[in-house]
């Protein structure tokens, strides 16, 4: 079986966020920046499923040129191959412009399954997995905890409010993994050495046989007006004896207010 | 890939790996004597272990240089590679000396961690660097051979599979030098623990598994003899060099890690209105710990380029061991005279890693073994002993 796991360069969730106030945009450094922890999980999902079958894992990706390194790092897991999307003209794309050129990709490798994170760790719209499966046409398994292939069927099972849900679906289809579904390897030095020589292809827009103005800036449905970092501000209140024993009364009187005491 | 480019991509992947463990990690196995299980199956199935190990058995293929940049990364992360070290370095006497048929019934086992090979055993109670006074003897009788006598500080044979075990052959008497008659086996250890093999733990000022091992006729198939009977000796210490070179390694890695810490500490612990950092009371110690910590890292890179390159490097290797581990001890002196009070409480480690560096004084050779292996054999004075 042939499953494509779509991945993502983002800036390394545990450093500080540095957000560009001129056009909304995070800082992407690329010494800074680390594949998804949350592609991790169905790069793992789809190494298992290929371990288990047969076949091959090719992760796709669109970004900069630097998003390669992400590539690499899923490679060296054990990805086959992998697809980077990468034009000038991508720029400011939106999560519907992302799964155009998602799409025209994937389509063009037919696979079997689509893996997908449910949410990038950057800018959390959650929203291209399903655009994308809209885009291909592709039945949409959301939030898997499990995930099983026989024949030509896929069954997840996902968590629900007190329940467990089992859907099954034909392949091809398209999931949205959770970080509970399986535990990423981490790749073993030879897998690195091994995946600086597997092949990167590139691709541009023109070669995706997309318009300039369906994807990027001018291709967005949606625009970011304003990003604002979150400020931590300290909170407290001080509360000054006058020498009388009055704090103890004050502090008290908090307390309930709160409900603590 | 460049070579350059080889050594930053192992250097990032040995650091991310080690980020994995840290200082509360080693922290309570030190506090517990544990071993450090999950680092080793990590480092393992990372495959570094296999560092050393050809590819075409299922290792990384890489030189001493490469395997130094590992341990080195370990030790400066925070951590001691003591646990582990050996597993890297001690199938150098199978891969150098073994039949075809041991190589490819082991190696490929050593490199998966399938199989552990990280106990020595040489070092006797009443024979320590004068190694061809060993009384460990083995007869052959048949098939197999009896393996009686004594092993003393034979580290990690609670957690190892297999054994090189050096005893000897030939009765001292009866050889033209003392040097001859000794041979290397491959003590197979699941076999041989309560089967004529005990071993005895030797609780140590650090968290290092170390034993001493009794042999009362252990029989050893014949087939488990590593290269020809006698030559033993030879193949041991053809080994010594990569281990003194990636214990250099080592050493570098802890001073590193002290530097780092004696620096970032010093430059935020403000005494008097000010950093201490800004004493040069203060400041010059780590300097110039640091000037020698950087000579040392040099001849280690020296040595271990010779190694590789097949050229003689027991000078380099032996003034790189010399050098490192004496920087590591200044470095760790200097971490716990800035940190004051602070260096001897043991959620700041300093005092955990200045057990550990101790070590490096003593073993795997003594400093005053050095200096008089370069005396005499570098500078061509008079023999000592």
């Amino acid at each position: 079986m042939k499953i494509c796991v779509t991945v993502k360069q983002v800036p390394d969730p545990n450093l500080p966020m540095q957000v560009d106030p001129a056009t909304h945009r995070l800082v992407r450094n690329p010494d800074q920046s680390i594949l998804d922890p949350a592609d991790e999980y169905g790069v793992e999902t789809a190494l298992r499923l290929v371990e288990e079958h047969g076949g091959e894992v090719v992760v796709v990706s669109m970004g900069p040129p630097s998003a390669a390194d992400a590539l690499r790092r899923a490679m060296a897991m054990g990805a086959d191959r992998a697809i980077l999307i990468t034009d000038e003209a991508l720029a400011g794309s939106d999560a519907r412009a992302t799964a155009r050129a998602l799409a025209a990709v994937i389509r063009g490798e037919q696979p079997d399954l689509v893996i997908c994170a449910i949410e990038a760790t950057d800018a959390y719209t959650g929203m291209v997995p399903g655009m994308l499966a809209e885009l291909l046409d592709l039945p949409q398994l959301t939030f898997a905890r499990q995930v099983a292939v026989e024949g030509q069927t896929v069954t997840v099972h996902r968590d629900i409010e007190g329940a467990t849900q089992v859907l099954r679906a034909q392949l091809p289809a398209l999931l949205t993994v959770t970080a509970s579904i399986a535990e990423p390897r981490y790749p073993s030095f030879k897998g690195v050495m091994a995946a600086k020589r597997k092949p990167i292809d590139e691709r541009d827009l023109a070669s995706l046989g997309l318009e300039a103005g369906a994807v990027g800036a001018a291709g967005a449905a949606e625009r970011v007006v304003a990003l604002e970092e979150v400020r931590e501000e300290k909170q407290g209140q001080m509360v000054t004896d006058d020498g009388t024993g009055s704090s103890v009364e004050a502090i008290v009187a908090f307390l309930e207010r709160i409900q603590v005491v | 890939m460049t070579e350059n480019e080889l050594h930053r991509d192992l250097r990032r992947a040995v650091r991310e790996l080690c980020q994995r463990f840290p200082d509360e990690y080693w922290r309570e196995k030190d506090e517990a004597s544990a071993y450090p299980e999950e680092f080793v199956k990590a480092m393992t199935d990372a495959s570094f272990l296999a560092a050393l190990i050809p590819e075409e058995y299922g290792g990384l293929g890489f030189g001493v240089t490469e395997a130094s940049i590992i341990l080195e990364e370990v030790n400066r992360s925070g951590g001691n590679a003591g646990a582990c070290h050996a597993q890297m370095y001690t199938m150098g006497t199978l891969l150098r000396h073994g039949s075809e048929e041991q190589k490819r019934t082991y190696l490929p086992k050593i490199a998966t961690g399938e199989l552990r090979l990280q106990a020595f055993g040489v070092t006797e109670p009443d024979a320590g660097t004068d190694t061809t006074q060993i009384k460990t003897t083995a007869v052959r009788r048949g098939d197999r051979y009896v393996i009686s006598g004594q092993k003393v500080f034979t580290s990690r044979v609670q957690h190892s599979d297999l054994m090189i075990l050096l005893a000897r052959t030939t009765p001292r008497d009866q050889v033209k030098k003392r040097s001859e008659g000794l041979s290397v086996f491959l003590v197979d250890l699941r076999e041989a623990i309560g089967n004529g093999m005990e071993v005895q733990p030797i609780a140590t000022m650090m968290n290092h598994e170390t034993n001493a091992v009794f042999f009362d006729n252990l029989e050893v198939p014949a087939e488990n003899l590593i290269g020809e009977e006698g030559q033993g000796f030879r193949y041991i210490l053809d080994g010594m060099n990569a281990e003194r070179i990636l214990i250099a390694a080592e050493c570098i890695g802890d001073g590193y890690w002290f530097i780092d810490r004696s620096t970032k500490y010093a430059s935020e612990r403000v005494v008097f209105g000010r950093p201490i950092g800004q004493n040069q009371g203060v400041q010059f110690p780590i300097a110039q710990a640091y000037v020698h910590l950087r000579a040392a890292d040099l001849m280690r890179y020296d040595a271990a380029a010779k190694f590789d390159r097949g050229e003689p490097c027991g000078a380099e290797a032996n003034m790189a061991k010399l050098l490192a581990a004496d920087a590591s001890w200044e470095a760790a002196n200097v971490a716990i005279q800035t940190h004051g009070g602070y260096g001897f409480a043991r959620e700041y480690d300093i005092e955990r890693k200045f057990r550990e560096t101790r070590l490096y004084q003593v073993a795997p050779i003594s400093t005053n073994l050095i200096l008089s292996y370069i005396g005499q054999h570098v500078l061509g004075m008079p023999r000592s002993f």
